[in-house]
C-alpha cells in the first residue's frame, strides 16, 4: 500500500538517534524536513532543543553537514554557509535552518529579517513549540495568550501570558520575501510539500511549522500529532503561504473544532477561565475575518 | 610594486585585496568604514572576487565569518569599538571552532561616555577571546599585516583567528606613502585557504558541537596551543614575507635601543614612534632610554619582553586602557613576564590617550622622568591623583 | 543509510579532534532505556501503509517487505505510531 508521501522523501535518516524527548515534535519537523532536502542539505542550528540534543561529541546525529550557529545567529551563519559555499564553487546544495520560535522570534528575529532583505538563497524552518522549551519553557515571543510557562505562571492575578504570538509569518511576507509558508507537524504531507516547494524557489524561504513539545505543553508523548491536527482544526493555526505578494490559504476547516476542548486538554491552559477562552476565540475569529478577506482559497 | 599614498584603512583594505578572501561580510562603524568601502568597490570592479554581504550588525558579521569559514572559504570582517564588543559572543565562537578569519579592528574608545576617536579598550578588552592580536603602527605595516595574517591565522599548527589593530583616526585615516605588493608576488607568498574543518559533501561533518566536561578541557587545551603556535609561525611567515617583498618585521616585539638601556618604555601601536623620538631626545642627554612596541597582545610575547628588559634598571608601560580597578591590561601582562623570568625592577603604568586624547612628547619625558625617579603604579597622564589599582 | 552506533565510543586526549569538527551520523549510545513502554507490530494487522514511518520523530520505523520493523535501540516509546496506524496494528506494551 504505497503511501504517496512516504514516496516522495528519501528513504535515508539524516537526523537519528538524537536524545529529544519521546513524542518531541521539533525532532519530526527536523528529520521530515531533512528527508525532503536530502544529503546535500547543509543544515544550520543554533543553540537550542535540536542542538542540544543533537549535537554532543561524540554523539553526532547528523548524517548531513550540519553545524550549531550562535542563538541569534542562525540565519547569519547560513547566509555565511551559502556564501562560503558558492564561492568555492559548489553548486547543488541547500543552506536550510532550523531555529525554535525563541530562536526565530525573538534573539534571532534581527538576522533573519536581514537575510530576507538581501534576498540569499537559503531555508529558514522555524519549529514553533510555543516557549524556550531547552531551557525549561520560559515564555517567549510565540508563546500564545494564556500560556503557562515557568515565567508566566498561572496565578490569581496573571492567568499565564498576557500577549498573543508574534505574527512572525506575516512579518516574513513584510519582507516581500519570495516564499513563506506556515505549517503544521499535523498535517505532515503539507509541511512536506512546502519544504519541496521551498527548495525549488531562488532567495529566501521562510517556513513556520508548529511542532508540540508533550514536555512543555503539558501532554502525553503519544498526543503530539493529534494536538498539532487540532490546533489547526480549531482555527488557532492555519495553513497557507505567501507567493509573489499573494497570501494563499491552504486548508479551510468547513467547522471550527471546540478551542476550549484544544486548550483543555494541555496542561499549560488548564487554568484558564471560560473568560480566557473567549479571548483566544474572539481573536481566532479576528484572526479568520483577515483571512477571509485577504487570503486566496 | 607599486607607491601609493594611503591612509591605514585603505592600506589594510589593498592587503585584504591582494589575500583574495572569498567573503566578506561586515557592518559599518566609525572609524573603520573606509576599509569596507574600499573593498566594495574592489568587488565591484572586479579587482577582488568575493561575496560581499550587507549584514545588519556586527553580530552577524561575523556569524556570518564563521559560516562562510566553515564552508571553507577565506573570509573577512572589520569592526571598532562597539561594533567589537556587539559581536563578542561570535569572537570566542569564531576561536573554538578553530576558524581563521581575519579582522580589522579600528582602536576605538567604548562608551559611555560616548566618543569615536582612538583607544584600546575596546580589543584589550576581548584578549582572553582566543584571537591572534596583532597591533600595527603605521599604514605600511597594516597592508603588510593584512597579507600575513591570513597565512599565519590559516597556518595547520595554529588555526585560529586573526585580529588586526589599527589605531582609530591615528591610524586609520592618517595617509603615507605605501609599497603596494604585486599581484603574482602576493599569489605566491599566499596560497588558497586549504582545510579539513569545513563542511565536505564526500565525507559530511558535524560542526561546531557541544563537548561536555569528559572533553571540553581537551578543545580548550588545543586552542591555547593553537594559540601559542603562532610565536614560531609569526616569525617563520615574516621571513617568507621579506624573502618575496623586502621587508623584514621583528616577531612579536620591535625593539629599539634597549640592548644597553636602562629605561625602557613598552607601548603599543601609533605612539611607538613618538617615543623612539624621546628615547632619541634623552640619549642625546645621557640618558641610556629605550622603547618596546608590542606587535602581537595575543600570543604575548613574555620571553621577548624579559629579554628586552634583562639589563634595565626600571620599564613603563603606556596603554590606551585600563582595567577599572586595578590597572592597563599592558602593564598586567608585562609585570607577568618579568615575574615569570624573575626579574626583580620596578615598573609604572602610564594611562593615556584615552577617548583620543592626544598624547604629547612632553608627556612623554614626563613618563620617562616617572620611571628614572619612581612614580605611582598607576599613572593616568594629565590627572594628578591616586589611580593605583 | 541512518547514523549508527560504533565501537570506538571513548576518546583519548590524543583522540579528541583538533577543531570542533567531526564524522557525521557518529553514535556512541542508543536510546533504548528511555522506555517505559514499547510498540509492538502485529503483521497480520499492517498493511505497510507507512503513516507510522512517515510520524516517527525518532525515525526508527522502517517498513520491510510490506510491514513496519521497529529499530528498538532507538525507540523511545512515545506511542505516535500506535496512535497513528489506522488498522491498529501496533499496541504498546509494558517493558519488562
Amino acid at each position: 500500500m504505497a503511501n504517496k508521501t512516504a514516496e516522495s522523501i528519501s528513504r535515508e535518516e539524516f537526523f537519528y538517534g538524537h536524545k529529544a524527548c519521546a513524542g518531541c515534535g521539533g525532532s519530526l519537523a527536523v528529520r521530515a524536513a531533512l528527508k525532503v532536502l536530502g544529503p546535500r542539505a547543509v543544515s544550520v542550528l543554533p543553540a537550542g532543543c535540536m542542538s542540544a540534543v543533537g549535537f554532543n561529541f561524540p554523539q553526532l546525529c547528523f548524517s548531513n553537514n550540519s553545524i550549531i550557529s550562535t542563538f541569534a545567529g542562525t540565519a547569519s551563519m547560513l547566509t555565511g554557509v551559502e556564501a562560503g559555499l558558492r564561492a568555492k564553487g559548489y553548486k547543488d546544495f541547500t543552506a536550510v535552518g532550523f531555529a525554535g520560535d525563541g530562536g526565530t522570534a525573538d534573539i534571532g528575529i534581527q538576522a533573519l529579517s536581514g537575510a530576507i532583505d538581501r534576498n540569499d538563497n537559503v531555508i529558514y524552518i522555524c519549529y514553533d513549540n510555543e516557549a524556550y522549551m531547552n531551557t525549561g519553557i520560559q515564555k517567549s515571543g510565540l508563546t500564545p495568550f494564556g500560556a503557562k510557562t515557568t515565567t508566566t505562571p498561572a496565578g490569581h492575578n496573571i492567568h499565564g501570558n498576557i500577549r498573543p504570538k508574534k505574527n512572525m509569518f506575516e512579518i516574513a511576507a513584510a519582507h516581500d520575501i519570495p516564499y513563506a509558508a506556515t505549517a503544521s507537524i499535523g498535517y505532515l504531507p503539507d509541511f512536506i510539500e512546502k519544504v519541496r516547494k521551498a527548495s525549488r524557489i531562488q532567495g529566501t524561504k521562510y517556513i513556520h511549522v508548529i511542532a508540540p513539545c508533550p514536555t512543555g505543553w503539558g501532554i502525553a508523548p503519544d498526543q503530539t500529532i493529534e494536538i498539532a491536527k487540532e490546533v489547526v482544526d480549531s482555527g488557532l493555526w492555519y495553513l497557507a503561504e505567501y507567493q509573489d505578494g499573494q497570501f494563499t490559504l491552504n486548508h479551510k476547516p468547513k467547522e471550527f473544532t471546540d478551542v476550549s476542548a484544544y486548550l483543555k486538554k494541555q496542561g499549560r491552559f488548564k487554568h484558564l477561565t471560560d473568560e480566557d477562552i473567549k479571548v483566544i476565540t474572539d481573536s481566532r475569529d479576528k484572526k479568520w475575518e483577515f483571512i477571509n478577506k485577504n487570503f486566496q482559497l | 610594486m607599486a607607491k601609493k599614498f594611503l591612509s591605514g584603512n585603505e592600506a589594510f583594505a589593498e592587503g585584504i585585496r591582494l589575500a583574495r578572501p572569498k567573503v566578506i561580510s561586515a557592518y559599518p562603524i566609525t572609524p573603520q568604514t573606509i576599509v569596507v568601502e574600499r573593498l566594495s568597490e574592489m568587488v565591484e570592479d572586479g579587482s577582488l572576487k568575493a561575496e560581499y554581504v550587507h549584514v545588519e550588525s556586527e553580530h552577524s558579521a561575523l556569524s556570518c565569518a564563521i559560516g562562510a569559514s566553515a564552508a571553507g572559504a577565506r573570509a573577512f570582517t572589520a569592526t571598532s569599538s562597539q561594533g567589537l564588543l556587539y559581536m563578542a559572543e561570535c569572537l570566542y565562537y569564531a576561536a573554538g571552532g578553530r576558524f581563521p578569519i581575519v579582522m580589522m579592528n579600528a582602536d576605538r574608545s567604548t562608551a559611555l561616555p560616548w566618543n569615536i576617536y582612538g583607544d584600546q579598550r575596546d580589543s584589550l578588552s576581548q584578549l582572553d577571546s582566543g584571537w591572534i592580536q596583532a597591533y600595527a603602527e603605521n599604514a605600511q605595516e597594516a597592508l603588510d599585516l593584512a597579507l600575513m595574517s591570513y597565512k599565519i591565522a590559516e597556518n595547520k599548527d595554529v588555526s585560529t583567528p586573526y585580529m588586526a589593530n589599527l589605531d582609530g583616526f591615528v591610524l586609520t585615516h592618517t595617509y603615507e606613502t605605501v609599497d603596494i605588493p604585486d599581484r603574482e608576488q602576493a599569489d605566491r607568498f599566499l596560497p588558497p585557504y586549504e582545510t579539513d574543518n569545513r563542511i565536505d559533501f564526500n565525507n559530511p561533518k558535524n560542526m561546531a558541537f557541544s563537548a561536555g566536561p569528559d572533553t571540553n578541557y581537551v578543545f580548550k587545551f588545543r586552542e591555547h596551543q593553537g594559540v601559542l603556535a603562532a610565536r614560531d609561525v609569526i616569525r617563520k611567515t615574516e621571513k617568507e614575507f621579506a624573502d618575496v617583498f623586502g621587508r623584514m618585521y621583528s616577531g612579536l616585539v620591535e625593539n629599539y635601543r634597549t640592548e644597553d638601556a636602562d629605561y625602557i618604555l613598552i607601548t603599543l601601536g601609533s605612539i611607538a614612534g613618538l617615543c623612539r623620538e624621546t628615547a632619541d631626545k634623552l640619549r642625546e642627554n645621557g640618558i641610556k632610554a629605550g622603547v618596546v612596541r608590542i606587535r602581537y597582545m595575543r600570543p604575548f610575547p613574555n620571553e621577548e619582553i624579559a629579554q628586552a628588559l634583562k639589563n634595565a634598571k626600571a620599564y613603563g608601560v603606556l596603554e590606551k586602557d585600563i582595567s577599572f580597578g586595578n590597572e592597563g591590561t599592558v602593564f598586567t601582562n608585562v609585570n607577568s613576564a618579568l615575574k615569570k623570568a624573575g626579574a626583580a625592577i620596578n615598573g609604572y603604568d602610564f594611562i593615556g590617550g584615552l577617548g583620543g586624547r592626544n598624547i604629547s612628547a612632553g608627556d612623554i619625558e614626563d613618563i620617562y622622568n616617572g620611571i628614572i625617579n619612581g612614580t605611582e603604579n598607576v599613572n593616568f597622564i594629565g590627572i594628578r591623583g591616586d589611580g593605583n589599582g | 543509510m541512518r547514523p549508527y552506533v560504533r565501537d570506538k565510543k571513548t576518546f583519548s586526549i590524543d583522540e579528541v579532534p583538533v577543531n570542533t569538527s567531526f564524522e557525521a551520523g557518529y553514535l556512541v549510545s542508543v536510546n533504548s532505556g528511555w522506555r517505559s513502554i514499547r510498540p509492538v507490530i502485529n503483521s497480520t494487522k499492517c498493511v505497510g501503509c507507512e503513516q507510522c514511518y512517515l510520524y516517527c520523530p525518532d525515525g526508527v520505523i522502517s517498513v520491510c517487505d510490506g510491514k513496519a520493523v521497529i529499530d528498538y535501540d532507538f525507540c523511545k516509546g512515545c506511542g505516535i505510531c500506535a496512535k497513528i496506524c489506522r488498522p491498529g496494528a501496533i499496541r504498546m506494551e509494558a517493558e519488562r
